[in-house]
């Protein structure tokens, strides 16, 4: 079997391997990242500057919306899977993920989801309008015919990241290598395993809230009509029961990336191990409790506001825990700044004004105010961009070479880190301000008072559009152009399985017999 | 990498590639697809509508149907033929233990799963039971709305009354006693036999097994059948349906996502007792026995709740 490398065609469409699917999964959310990112350039082409310029506002809105899924459910969610497939399976010595075939149909579930998703913008009606969120009554009295197409592709992504979740789980508990305890495990298998969990627990209940709202469209039945004893508020529970555990199922895996790339810089231990795993344990069981400070404004009892708001800052507890040992592992470490190490800086940085603005929007009485603004977007822009997106753009420069065999150009990569800094902040900073100021979210118009703001996040927007181009021609030319061979230990802080014992490229088939853990 | 690893540890059988999955995502697609085609198409609400010239989005609408059971024609074929390579597998000796327990461990995330399914349809009707309900009455700080929209509306469960006209309420609610009690019974006694049969094939009795197994699936269909009946009656005698607000929503979706889990799960049944007849299954490999076991208690298990909580209280 170690020998044995398919070809052709049938090596993607058929494959049982691990590497394979890890790297039609990267592929993939590349290319929902290019296709999110064109109509995210199509919204601050929009509002650039105040009135109507380029669409009209029912195509805006469709645009904010769709940018939203793709990027949440194409984009973020499955490079976490492509990472998880190359990895995990490497770091804790298994030969593949525990269920081969169902990794592969959990892959391939995606194209055709997202095929069904983006077939909507070419229907009568235009394309779902309501935002990611999908709010009912927007979504079941008010939404376009699309909707439904929406509703059956969503649960065509829930049953591919159960399916993923579930081999990730399965995996970590059952495939790893004699004398790899849990407590050895690299943080990037931890964090994997706590967000697979939360995957299995949340996705259902929003294959449930999708269910309710298509009988709703269709059935007759009244979950979200208030004029048949039901509750529009009811359908923001449940979303935001699903929702906000799925803001950490999209952080934490680049948590884990943060948490491998730093020590491997600062050639120190990780600082304080068992507290980042017990940290982001906490985190994740927190996230079951606080999805109503989504709702402050929508009129909820003064006992659930003081609750929620209460248990969404106790988050920030396990959270500045992870932080701080961050900042400690670098702490009088010899640290050098290649690439990775410059995206994993930048994401402890930028990912901490991420969680403070967090911290200001948990507190229900000044949430009233923030609500519905463009703090709100500043604030999930702070943590999904140069959070888990700069992580996940982290985990790629580092573990290239182990992938390829190949270095990316040092010079190319300090280049695409300096442009997506400056640019990151020169578009989602300015977003705090307006937002402050009272700029509401989802609307192609706004009062001449914002236009200053507006304009220098339209520019960053396009600079840093056009910077993940440049991404792109380093990835190419590192893979299939000229670009220096790695050793096989590129970096001399790296630890684990894959560094220690496998060479650059990892072959094909890896650890058949499971290899010696110390 | 060593020598004595190697010696030391069986090793994990990797498929080395099968055609199942991507037939199962273009199947999954095709349903997907032609089901909200088929939908739109079947309740006329969202159609496209006809036009002169030729519109794709009529022609899919129209033949959403077509597609839709192509999909789970390829759906089922799919199903067929992966557990087809599996049991073959399974049965020529290339699974070990860990192999077992990947299944094993598999299978409990997805039932954890499928139990969090049913977590958002009872969070609806306790919110709404709980909460909903009383505010539209005019609890809280809510009398103004009360006044103004409702003002002729009392909190009741089971709500036969709605706040509005825009549905019709149910003229009678669904009691407890009769035949969901007796359908309790039914799956109760089926959990039962279930069990004796599983410790019929730890025991290595052949018949018991075959016989328990068999009557299992048969407690499974009866279940279904005095289910349908129930929803006549609900629809004809009850003027329950689907659209006698949250509480006919609620009560029609919870038993009605539980009955399409015992039609899997009997179905299911079926399998497993061909499968015995035709000589499957050893004391020690039987994971596809044991799996099919943990389905029908967590199914049992939720109508025990939907017992409670939507027939009972």
């Amino acid at each position: 079997m170690a020998d044995h490398h398919p070809t052709g065609l049938k090596r993607w469409l058929f494959t049982t391997n691990h590497k394979d699917i890890g790297s039609m999964y990267l592929w993939f959310s590349f290319v929902m990242f290019i296709i999110g990112g064109a109509m995210a350039m199509v919204i601050r082409a929009e509002l650039y500057q105040p009135g109507l310029q380029f669409v009209d506002p029912n195509f805006f809105n469709s645009m904010t919306t769709m940018h939203g899924l793709i990027m949440v459910f194409g984009a973020v969610m499955p490079s976490m899977v492509g990472l998880a497939n190359w990895l995990i399976p490497m770091q804790i010595g298994a030969p593949d993920m525990a269920l081969p075939r169902m990794n592969n149909w959990s892959f391939w579930i995606l194209p055709f989801a997202f095929t069904l998703l983006l077939s909507s913008l070419f229907m009568d009606g235009g394309a779902p309008n309501f935002g990611w969120t999908f709010y009912a009554p927007l979504s079941t009295t008010y939404g376009p015919p699309s909707t439904d197409f929406f509703i059956l592709g969503v649960h065509m992504m829930g049953i591919s990241s159960i399916m993923g979740a579930i081999n990730v789980i399965v995996t970590v508990f059952n495939m790893r290598a004699p004398g790899m305890t849990l407590m050895k495990m690299p943080l990037f298998v931890w964090t994997w395993v706590i967000t697979a969990f939360l995957l299995i627990m949340v996705m259902p209940v929003l294959a449930g809230a999708v269910t309710m709202m298509l009988t709703d469209r269709h059935f007759g039945t009244s979950f979200f009509d208030a004029a048949g004893g039901g509750d529009p508020v009811l359908f923001q529970h449940i979303f935001w029961f699903f929702g906000h555990p799925e803001v950490y199922i999209m952080i934490l895996p680049a948590f884990g990336v943060a948490s491998e790339i730093i020590p491997a810089f600062a050639r120190k231990k990780l600082f304080g191990y068992s507290s980042m795993v017990y940290a982001t344990a906490s985190i994740a069981l927190l996230s079951f409790v606080v999805w109503a400070h989504h709702m402050f404004t929508v009129g909820m009892p003064v006992a659930g506001e003081l609750f929620f708001m209460i248990a969404t800052m106790l988050i920030a507890v396990p959270t500045g825990v992870k932080v701080f040992n961050w900042v400690a592992t670098m702490w009088q470490g010899s640290m050098t700044f290649e690439t990775p190490m410059l995206f994993a800086i930048a994401f402890v940085i930028l990912f901490t004004i991420g969680g403070f603005s967090g911290v200001m929007l948990a507190m229900a009485p000044v949430d009233f105010q923030y609500h519905d603004t463009y703090f709100v977007v500043a604030h999930f822009h702070y943590v999904l961009f140069p959070g888990a997106i700069f992580g996940t753009t982290a985990a790629v420069y580092y573990w290239l070479p182990k992938w390829t065999g190949k270095m990316y150009n040092e010079k190319l990569g300090k280049l695409h880190f300096w442009l997506s800094m400056i640019f990151v902040n020169l578009t989602f900073f300015p977003m705090h301000f307006s937002g402050l100021a009272g700029m509401p979210r989802r609307i192609p118009d706004y009062n001449m008072m914002f236009a200053d703001f507006n304009q220098l996040a339209s520019i960053g927007a396009f600079g840093l559009g056009l910077t993940q181009i440049l991404f792109l021609a380093i990835l190419i030319k590192t893979i299939w152009g000229k670009a220096e061979k790695s050793s096989d230990k590129p970096w001399d802080g790296a630890t684990g399985l894959e560094w220690e014992q496998l060479p650059c490229p990892a072959p094909y088939h890896t650890f058949d017999t499971p290899p010696k853990v110390s | 990498m060593s020598t004595e690893n190697e010696e030391k540890y069986e090793k994990y059988y990797v498929p080395e590639q099968s055609p199942w999955p991507i037939v199962g995502a273009i199947g999954l697609f095709l349903l997907a697809f032609g089901g909200a085609n088929f939908i739109q198409n079947s309740t006329g609400k969202y159609a496209p509508a006809a036009t002169d010239g030729f519109s794709f989005q009529v022609m899919f609408s129209e033949w959403g149907w077509f597609v839709f059971a192509l999909g789970l024609a390829i759906m089922i074929y799919m199903m067929w033929s992966w557990w087809k390579d599996t049991i073959q597998e399974s049965m020529g000796g290339l699974y070990s233990a860990q192999m077992d327990r990947s299944f094993r461990q598999g299978m409990l995330w997805f039932i954890s799963s499928e139990v969090m399914f049913f977590v958002a349809f009872f969070g609806a009707l306790f919110y709404t039971r709980v909460l909903v309900m009383p505010w539209l009455a005019g609890e809280g700080n809510n009398a103004m709305t009360h006044a103004l929209l409702y003002p002729d509306f009392m909190s009741h469960w089971p709500m036969t009354m709605l706040p509005t006209d825009k549905f019709e309420g149910a003229r009678e609610a669904m009691g407890a006693a009769g035949l969901p009690a007796i359908n309790t019974a039914i799956l109760l006694t089926s959990s039962w036999t279930l069990t004796i049969a599983h410790h019929a094939l730890k025991d290595g009795n052949r018949s018991a097994l075959l016989n328990y197994t068999a009557i299992t699936a048969l407690l499974g269909i009866i279940f279904l059948g005095l289910q349908v009946w129930e929803y006549i009656h609900a629809y004809n005698a009850l003027g329950l349906t689907l659209g006698s607000g949250i509480y006919g929503s609620t009560f029609f979706m919870l038993t009605g996502f539980h009955g399409l889990h015992v039609t899997i799960g009997t179905i299911y049944l079926i399998v497993l007792t061909v499968r015995i007849a035709s000589g499957h299954f050893t004391a020690e490999n039987h994971f596809a026995y044991e799996a099919g076991a943990w389905y029908w208690h967590f199914v049992d298990v939720v109508w025990l709740f939907l017992f409670i909580f939507v027939y009972v209280l």
